[in-house]
């Protein structure tokens, strides 16, 4: 059983210094726009001040992969967009207006040339773009599959790997090469978080290798995995190996991190460094596998998930055909089945790791998207839900942009 | 040495959305090089960071499907730069 949680006004950090709890103002009505990137283009779709009215208001660079389309959060005007095709290698675009123009990275993410006579690695995809830390206004961070980080230092127009974390990983594979694999999408490099106090701290998630931390902004890192399960390797509590599908760090507490992970839920409350299953508590017949999962923006004690059936040979299909979303309140010790409005039979969706998200309104506003293309919103933290777009391509990754 | 370079409407945003266009070089790894002068982006999009033609393009020099940047490219050679039959 979980630990129950500690005072947020006396958590402490990493550091071991006390910190007030942040809390970011509640807006109770503005316009919220999302970002629905697709295997077919990236759609963007509007709502109204009071979240009840959706329409789609445009594509960007339509039939194209775009894998992740994001914000910047530090000037809330430049769009950065990862995209491939099916013949096309992997590109990064970057947009200063709104995405009327783009204009493509001078040097993508890629690896080095290999020497001659070996063989050196290829981008497949960029997955994952994050904002570097708010000290820092033109760094931006990416996570390829196969396995590597890039880091920009001039918004996003020329990337760089990052050698430190690449001779890390070569070390990992060296001791257990059983232990840094590929999922059935490749081997994602995903869940690269910035620590707010810190732009030195960070972690970044591999599937399937594990959950690492660095304190140096790249140069070393450390696994962080205890307590995390890999059933699907001899050893199931290794250092490392384990396949975590999307972490997140709480907005409101940079301590509280959430897991949902091939085998499980989990929460991590640093300084620790043991993760605690707190998916055992969510109902035996649903299990606690899936691939989302969601922090709330103000009170570090809320997350959601969306299960998926993870029995058998895998369906990764909502558990009964009958979707919902789980709620805790209590930082994984309960959690609330959250189902109305979804269908009550016969619908199997798949929601992948990067398409479901929170907004910062109040009540907070959450929204998935399948991988069937439909897109579903709730505008009472999970209370009801409502479908506010269907037949769209394959949603990879879903993001909430408050303008 | 001049040719001329047919490519397929997947690189057409990088080409101002011409189908032919014309590129230098004596092999084809140095026609990329220019077409890239020619078309920043175009070439990465194409050719990955190990120098290999992208599983999905073909190239054809005179009719004949080529893999290997080093090929060369003769006097009056047209080259083809087009989407397999694949792709996703």
């Amino acid at each position: 059983m979980p630990t129950r949680t500690k005072s947020r006004a006396t958590r402490k950090t990493p550091h071991g210094a006390a910190r007030p709890a942040r809390k970011p103002p509640a807006r109770k009505s503005a316009p919220v726009d999302l970002y629905l990137s697709t295997i077919k283009g990236a759609f963007v779709m509007k709502g109204d001040g009071v979240r009840r009215s959706w329409h789609i208001t445009g594509t960007h660079f339509f039939g194209s992969e775009t894998n992740h389309l994001i914000l910047d959060p530090r000037d809330r005007t430049t769009l950065l967009l990862a995209a491939r095709t099916g013949h096309l290698g992997p590109t990064v675009f970057r947009s200063g207006d709104g995405g009327r123009t783009w204009k493509e990275a001078s040097r993508p993410p890629a690896f080095p040339k290999a020497p001659e006579g070996q063989t050196g690695a290829v981008v497949e995809r960029t997955f994952f773009l994050a904002a570097g830390h708010a000290s820092r206004p033109d760094v931006w961070w990416a996570g390829t599959v196969p396995h590597a980080l890039f880091r920009s230092e001039d918004g996003g127009d020329t990337w760089s790997l990052v050698a430190g974390f690449q001779t890390f990983l070569a070390s990992l594979k060296e001791r257990k090469p059983a232990h840094v694999g590929a999922t059935p999408g490749g081997a994602i490099t995903h869940s690269i978080l910035v620590d707010p106090r810190d732009a030195r701290h960070m972690y970044v998630s591999l599937s399937a290798a594990g959950f690492f931390e660095t304190r140096d902004e790249g140069l070393t890192w450390t696994p962080m995995n205890e307590g995390s399960s890999a059933d699907f390797l001899p050893e199931p509590f290794a250092e490392f190996g384990q396949d975590p599908h999307c972490v997140v760090m709480s907005p409101a507490d940079p301590d509280r991190l959430y897991q949902q992970n091939h085998c499980g839920v989990y929460r991590l409350d640093r300084p620790g460094t043991r993760w605690d299953r707190i998916g055992r508590n969510l109902p035996k017949d649903v299990g606690d596998i899936g691939f989302p999962i969601v922090a709330h923006p103000r009170d570090p004690d809320v997350a959601w998930v969306f299960p998926m059936d993870g029995t058998d040979v895998w369906p990764r299909t909502s558990p009964g055909g009958k979707p919902a979303a789980f709620r805790t309140r209590d930082g994984g010790i309960s959690w609330t089945r959250q189902a109305k409005g979804f269908p009550p039979a016969n619908g199997f969706f798949t929601v992948f790791r990067q398409a479901m998200k929170a907004d910062t309104r109040d009540p907070v506003g959450l929204y998935l998207g399948t991988t069937s293309g439909e897109v579903w919103a709730s505008r009472d933290e999970g209370g009801s839900w409502m479908q506010i777009a269907g037949h769209l391509p394959r949603i990879l990754s879903l993001e909430v942009v408050e303008p | 040495m001049t040719v001329p370079v047919h490519v397929s409407s997947h690189l057409r945003s990088y080409t101002h959305g011409k189908a032919d266009v014309q590129a230098e070089g004596a092999t084809l790894a140095e026609l990329m090089t220019d077409l890239d002068h020619r078309f920043p982006g175009l070439r990465f999009r194409v050719v990955d960071e190990q120098d290999h033609i992208r599983p999905h393009m073909n190239f054809f020099v005179q009719g004949s499907l080529v893999r290997d940047l080093a090929s060369p490219v003769p006097a009056g050679a047209e080259v083809l730069i087009l989407g397999a039959l694949s792709g996703g």
